[in-house]
């Protein structure tokens, strides 16, 4: 069972095929639920405390804005485990503001600097594409090597 | 600043998304029910949100899959249900998060034909998708036809 980086990594549907054909996505609600059962202290509703931009040096330089390097925190860690990774290209649910746009910039980079399997995609537009699609996901998952 | 207690320490929470003709969320919320074993399930309007320790959580959506394999999906959720951070009825307006989930929502028909088609066709003889990195620009002869075809 391998650890599959997933992006979007809020996507319902990477998260869904990747647990169905047997493996671990690493989503960011993964991180958000470690970050949120440890004690510390509260900031709500954002829950991202002083620490975080401190811990998002090791993957962001000290002058990257500190919003990039707080989301940094939460997503650093999971690229440093995952063992594969599924990029969709055109996801535009991933719009943001400059933090969260600067921040997914620097997480496919980093994905891609890692020597890891990727597998990059686009959101299906008609059926057969949907069929491609997840053809295309089943097949980089078994090679993975687990079931389906 | 406030000391931070956190709650459901060791606890994960699911979410559960239905996109089927032939179940609603109450259908899967009473299948729930009688295997929940203590696990907390909240019905939303697209699903369910269970609540419960890992394996316990894990062997509920594993029974509630089989009610409709290729037309319910799941994912991990980071906050507790009605968690006051997350939760619209404090919070007003849609959650944070649902935006994206809409959106998916358009594309997930695709994904469940998708999965019921390959589980009649041969997988080999499915074409391969389009290498997104690959970006086609536009070929000059293509853009003389496009400014001859608007010229009058």
């Amino acid at each position: 069972m391998a650890k599959v980086f997933i992006y979007p990594s809020t996507s319902l549907i990477l998260a869904d095929l990747v647990s169905r054909y047997g493996h671990t996505p690493l989503s960011s609600a993964v991180s958000i639920r470690e970050h949120i059962q440890t004690a510390g202290f509260e900031s709500a509703p954002l829950q991202i405390t002083p620490e975080d931009p401190k811990k998002g040096l090791r993957w962001a330089a000290v002058e990257v804005p500190s919003g990039v390097r707080g989301r940094m925190s939460l997503y650093g860690p999971m690229i440093a485990a995952c063992e594969a990774a599924i990029i969709i290209d055109n996801a535009d649910l991933a719009f943001g503001c400059m933090g969260c746009a600067r921040t997914n910039e620097l997480i496919t980079f980093l994905i891609r600097q890692k020597n890891i399997p990727i597998l990059d995609l686009n959101y299906p537009a008609d059926e057969e594409e949907g069929v491609r699609f997840v053809a295309a996901v089943r097949k980089f998952l078994s090679g993975l090597g687990a079931k389906p | 600043m406030t000391e931070y207690r956190p709650e459901h320490i060791g606890l994960v929470t699911k979410y559960i998304v239905i996109e089927s003709f032939k179940i609603t969320p109450q259908d899967l919320l009473i299948r729930a029910y009688e295997i929940s074993k203590g696990v907390m399930i909240k019905e939303n309007c697209f699903g369910l949100t269970l609540m419960g320790t890992e394996e316990d959580v894990d062997r509920i959506v594993a029974e509630l899959r089989k009610i409709d394999p290729a037309h319910i999906f799941v994912k991990d959720r980071g906050f507790p249900p009605g968690d006051a951070r997350r939760c619209r009825s404090s919070l007003g307006g849609a959650r944070p998060g649902f935006h994206g989930m809409e959106f998916e929502m358009t594309v997930i028909p695709y994904i469940s034909h998708g999965i019921e088609d390959l589980e009649r066709r041969d997988a080999t003889a499915i074409g391969k998708t389009a290498n997104p990195l690959e970006k086609s620009y536009l070929d000059i002869y293509r853009l003389k036809k496009i400014i001859d075809a608007q010229e009058p």
